[in-house]
């Protein structure tokens, strides 16, 4: 009885791990030759076909001043509008998650909106109405247009997260004398911190990555995806391969730490 | 019953009122518990109590009437600052901490000095057997320990009362039964004020020295369990506590201590009665199962009733007889085994009767004559 079960049983086991593996190949192939590219040295402007393995692009990765300067611009775009729409975005989620009140129900019709409408709508429609009201497209403007789909992605995803806490253990403090402030920055802020940090470190990716939106209200700003998008036509060279995998390695250690401080915290 | 308001008062409620909307929860509530009483709000879900139990943490606020204190009224005072701590249902345990730093929340909120408060802390932990428990998170501890780390949770901060909604529900019975002994150790080892909501009689009866029965918002009744049990004010407690044969009649006179009865089902009896009943008015006789006999022959004071047995039931320790009486109620009665085997069987005519004083009279008919049981459902329907 149980040897029948067992054969079919790892036909089906390794069935399944050659589809992982598949959907894992499917995955990872990009960004495997993004990487496997930094270590390229091409012929002519583009650096799409495999010539010979070299080290030197790798030997002063920020050579290129343009794509240096982009990156930093977007670096700084989304650090100041993920700080803003973390804080914003977390507490609409708390207000949502814990009170019921007149008009929840719309503002959650209102956070999906700016998630749901195409990029192109909301990019070009906002560069409409910085025009209209003689606003000189750049550095702000991007990070009004970022914290503004930022804010609702962080707002869904921490609401998601905190889905089902225990709003009595608010009770509990105020009941052993913990004021109101003292009660959320003790207990509610330690409870939904992984939930708000897992959606700042998401909205920080979505910001990087932007370029509909950015693109159509940049004005003469160039973010790394629209200087190297700009580039194209003519150039693409090994730096891009270099500092988009200098990125990836450093969302892998982030995500590896988060990995291992959570679990640590759990075995506690 | 709890009107006297003295300095050992911890808490006194004065006309409190609360409703929600058009539905009212509480509806008068008056009544003071003492300083080191085990008092317990009983009812049925929906009563009230642990919105009365509420407004005393502070939780909720009443409509109208006064919540006092240590004779300071606090109706409007928010929770922290209160002296009140309260157990929760689901404990509510803080996750993110270790057992002594949810035991050291309340202190510390307080702002108590860490060398104050580390000692008391571990006492605590000592007081509920948890000393070894310390450093653990509350996931990792049984439903029992969890209970006891919010009993130390909420002790430790030496309140005036230790408000506990229905601190055994979660637990499975053994558990439970255990925790009932243990709360009783704890509270006479801390001397503090417990008030505590269920819905379980069993368990107000066990563990109080007063209970307070509640029904739609109102409290029906105030006394030790054994005057709750034995003398219940209305035909809701009767039910409601223990099993009772409630029997509809009409008083037709007086005879020294005596009340006559006509009972609705047939036949005339005599009831002994401390305040005397209004001749020709509707009372009910609340008889107690395990104090009728059963014999072959009517007693000759007039203490029983004739029937023919429906059903006997054996429960181990007594057997349950069912008697149908004149027009078809049926009365319940727990026999002892007295070892002489059964000398009555289904379909017998017998009489079951009591000695004076065990029989009580209430005022007013149930809506269902006969025997209840504690099914709470079931009485709220028949009353």
């Amino acid at each position: 009885m149980s040897a029948p079960t067992t054969v079919r049983g790892s036909f089906a086991k390794w069935l399944l791990n050659g589809y992982a593996a598949l959907a894992l190949l499917y995955l990872f192939v990009p960004i495997l030759w993004i990487v496997a590219f930094s270590f390229n040295r091409p012929n002519g402007n583009y650096n799409i076909q495999w010539q010979r393995f070299t080290f030197s692009n790798w030997t002063d990765p920020f050579s290129d001043q343009g794509l240096t300067d982009a990156l930093q611009e977007s670096l700084k775009i989304a650090a100041i509008s993920t700080s803003v729409a973390t804080v914003l975005g977390s507490l609409i989620a708390l207000a949502l998650s814990r009170y019921r009140f007149r008009g929840g129900n719309a503002m959650n019709l209102f956070l999906v909106l700016p998630l749901t409408t195409p990029e192109i709508v909301l990019g070009s429609s906002l560069a409409t109405l910085f025009i209209d009201w003689d606003i000189t497209r750049g550095f702000t403007t991007v990070v009004i247009a970022h914290i503004m789909f930022q804010v609702s992605f962080v707002a869904l995803t921490v609401r998601a997260r905190i889905r089902g806490f225990d709003w009595t253990l608010e009770q509990a403090a105020q009941d052993l004398g913990a004021t109101p402030l003292r009660t959320f920055w003790r207990v509610t802020f330690p409870l939904v911190l992984p939930g708000v940090l897992a959606a700042a470190l998401l909205s920080f990716a979505l910001s990087i990555d932007d370029f509909i939106i950015t693109f159509f209200n940049a004005g003469s700003l160039q973010t790394f995806p629209l200087q190297i998008n700009g580039e194209f036509r003519v150039r693409f060279p090994p730096a891009v391969n270099v500092l988009a995998t200098t990125i990836l390695v450093f969302s892998i250690a982030i995500m590896v730490t988060g990995t291992l401080f959570g679990s640590r915290k759990k075995r506690v | 019953m709890g009107e006297s308001r003295t300095s050992d008062d911890v808490i006194v409620l004065r006309g409190v009122h609360k409703s929600f909307g058009t539905f009212v929860a509480v509806d008068q509530a008056n009544f003071s518990i003492g300083r080191g009483e085990f008092f317990a709000m009983l009812g049925p879900s929906g009563c009230g109590k642990t919105t009365t139990l509420k407004m005393i943490a502070g939780f909720e606020q009443p409509t109208r009437g006064q919540v006092l204190l240590e004779g300071e009224d606090v109706s409007r005072t928010p929770p922290y600052k209160r002296n009140v701590n309260t157990v929760f249902q689901q404990y509510a345990l803080f996750p993110h901490m270790t057992v002594a730093q949810n035991v050291a929340f309340g202190p510390r909120s307080k702002k108590v000095d860490r060398a104050v408060y580390e000692p008391r802390v571990a006492e605590m932990l000592e007081v509920v057997r948890l000393t070894e428990f310390a450093s653990r998170k509350p996931a990792q501890m049984s439903g029992g320990q969890q209970q006891r780390v919010a009993l130390a949770r909420a002790l430790v901060n030496m309140p005036s009362a230790l408000l506990l909604d229905e601190p055994l529900a979660a637990l499975d019975l053994k558990l439970r039964e255990a925790m009932q002994l243990e709360l009783k150790r704890i509270q006479r080892e801390v001397g503090i004020t417990f008030v505590f909501v269920t819905h379980d009689q069993g368990e107000a009866l066990t563990m109080s020295d007063r209970i307070a029965v509640m029904s739609q918002g109102r409290v029906e009744q105030i006394g030790t369990p054994e005057e709750i049990y034995h003398s219940p004010a209305s035909l809701f407690v009767a039910g409601f506590i223990g099993s009772a044969n409630l029997l509809p009649g009409t008083v037709k006179g007086l005879d020294g201590d005596d009340a006559v009865l006509e009972l609705a089902s047939g036949g005339t009896i005599r009831t002994r009665v401390g305040t005397p009943p209004i001749i020709g008015e509707r009372y009910s006789v609340m008889l107690r199962p395990e104090r009728l006999v059963a014999s072959t022959e009517p007693s000759t004071d007039g203490r029983s009733i004739a029937g023919v047995v429906n059903e006997l039931i054996f429960q181990g320790a007594s057997t349950r007889l069912e008697l149908v009486v004149g027009d078809g109620t049926t009365v319940v009665a727990n026999m002892i085994d007295d070892g002489r085997g059964p000398s009555i069987r289904p379909g017998d005519a017998v009489h079951v009767s009591w000695a004076a004083g065990a029989a009580y009279l209430i005022p007013g008919w149930p809506s269902v004559a006969g025997a209840t049981s504690t099914d709470v459902d079931a009485i709220e329907a028949a009353l």
